[in-house]
């Protein structure tokens, strides 16, 4: 067992076992260190605050949990949950939404300078080029917002990683269409409809998802090129001007689809076309469902 | 790309406008490609872009989504926000390598009937260049398995 070496675990521990004690929230939800690294918790009982820890092995979004398809979890009653500055993003997604009222909730914010791409470590590892999380590059969330509580000292920057999702992206940017639809239609042959993209994302928050709508039956269930495409696409789409970047699909996917890939070409194009950036802030309208008179329109006869 | 291919496409056009100007273009004895099959929507808020996947599993070759100009939308904004999604959508089926000329968006009035078989002739002759889309056919389940078992020539069934 390794100890976290991280300063603001004390007063995460703290802060957690107080809220509990009082009765402010039922349960806590964090990450602790187990057999195969670094997990999400459940900590109900003030005693077993201990448990939690925060290191660069803390890759989850744990935001999922407050995703209101997960009823299991809504049961506990308010929750208090750990969160990093870019989950924050997610938070401020379903609050802009209204699938979450600020009050049912209370969340403790750490700062963090950056997690590893692998979670299942024995113990933290310096973050470097090689091993540290693509999406921390950048990362505009350094100081979470929205929280109840925030712990730990400022962070370094995350380090740069040896290739970046923005220059991935301009690699297929560059390639003609034929290797284009080569490439990810090669992609998404790999997919085995798993859903595990779908179930991870805080996000993806519709109750029945239209891929398990059989009458009429818009996306084939079953695994092959065709269906694969259909859905993949509907995904992506279905979170464009939403997705707040965390990696969790990619993370998640058995089979190594490059997901990110593509919610970060999404990212760009609302960017480009609506200015739009995704943010922590709830207020700031999702540029899909929302419209300018003036939107561009160069690709419309 | 055979010689003989007539390309077949897809319109998806909103009740108020363009199939309006579509019957017009009909009632005016208008003269155009014969290739195009019209679904009428009450809307172009109402085109999933899921719709256009949807034509294209089915074998469709090209797809038109056509509705009220800006400021003409029977329902007020349901264009504004088609507009959104279809670029959105556009631009995604770029990235992933779908030739962006086999999809048709345009606004055609009810009175713009000729303008109508210009989208039409023009759609058609871009489909006509790139071909069948046989990449997408490709990716279906009879396509695949048949590939596998190296049968040449097996028929495919859009």
């Amino acid at each position: 067992m390794t100890e976290p070496i991280y300063t603001g675990v004390d007063d995460l521990r703290r802060i957690a076992r107080e809220l509990l004690e009082a009765g402010d929230v039922r349960v806590i939800i964090g990450w602790e260190h187990a057999r195969r690294g670094a997990r999400p918790v459940f900590v109900s009982d003030p005693a077993e605050t201990d448990k939690l820890i925060f290191d660069t092995r803390c890759v989850h979004n744990l935001v999922t949990y407050l995703n209101p398809r997960r009823d299991a979890v809504a049961e506990f009653g308010k929750i208090g949950l750990v969160v990093k500055g870019c989950d924050v993003k997610a938070v401020a997604g379903l609050l802009r939404e209204a699938q979450l009222t600020r009050d049912d909730v209370v969340l403790i914010g750490v700062r963090c300078g950056g997690v590893l791409e692998e979670n299942e470590l024995p113990a933290a590892l310096a973050l470097t080029p090689e091993n540290v999380a693509p999406r921390c590059y950048g990362c505009d969330n350094r100081e979470p917002t929205l929280t109840d509580h925030l712990v730990g000292e400022p962070q370094p920057e995350p380090p740069r990683p040896v290739m970046t999702i923005d220059e991935r992206v301009a690699v297929l940017d560059g390639q003609p269409l034929e290797e284009r639809w080569a490439f990810w239609t090669d992609q998404f042959s790999k997919c085995v409809r798993c859903y595990a993209c779908r179930q991870v994302c805080p996000l993806c928050i519709c109750e029945r998802c239209i891929v398990e709508k059989t009458q009429p039956q818009w996306i084939e269930s079953s695994s092959h090129p065709r269906g694969n495409f259909s859905w993949n696409i509907t995904r992506a789409v279905h979170l464009a001007g939403r997705c707040v970047d965390c990696g969790e699909c990619e993370r998640f996917c058995p089979v190594g689809i490059p997901l990110s890939l593509l919610n970060r070409k999404l990212q760009h194009i609302v960017r480009d076309r609506y200015e739009y950036t995704v943010s922590d802030d709830p207020e700031n309208a999702a540029p899909i469902g929302d419209y300018r008179l003036d939107d561009q329109q160069e690709f419309i006869k | 790309m055979t010689a003989d291919f007539e390309p077949r496409i897809t319109a998806f056009v909103c009740n108020w406008c363009t199939y309006t100007g579509a019957d017009l273009a009909g009632t005016s004895r208008l003269h155009m490609a014969s290739n195009v099959r019209i679904i009428r929507l009450p809307c172009t808020g109402r085109i999933d872009p899921l719709f256009i996947i949807k034509a294209f599993e089915r074998g469709a070759d090209g797809v038109i989504v056509s509705g009220c100009h800006p400021a003409d939308c029977h329902y007020t904004s349901g264009n504004y926000h088609a507009r959104r999604r279809f670029a959105v959508f556009h631009d995604i089926m770029g990235f992933v390598g779908v030739d962006p000329r086999r999809m048709t968006f345009s606004w055609v009035s009810a009175s713009e009937g000729a303008k109508w078989k210009d989208v039409v002739d023009q759609a058609v002759s871009n489909v006509r260049e790139l071909g069948p889309f046989e990449a997408y056919r490709a990716l279906a389940p009879e396509a695949v398995e048949a590939e596998t078992v190296g049968s040449p020539g097996a028929e495919v069934t859009p």
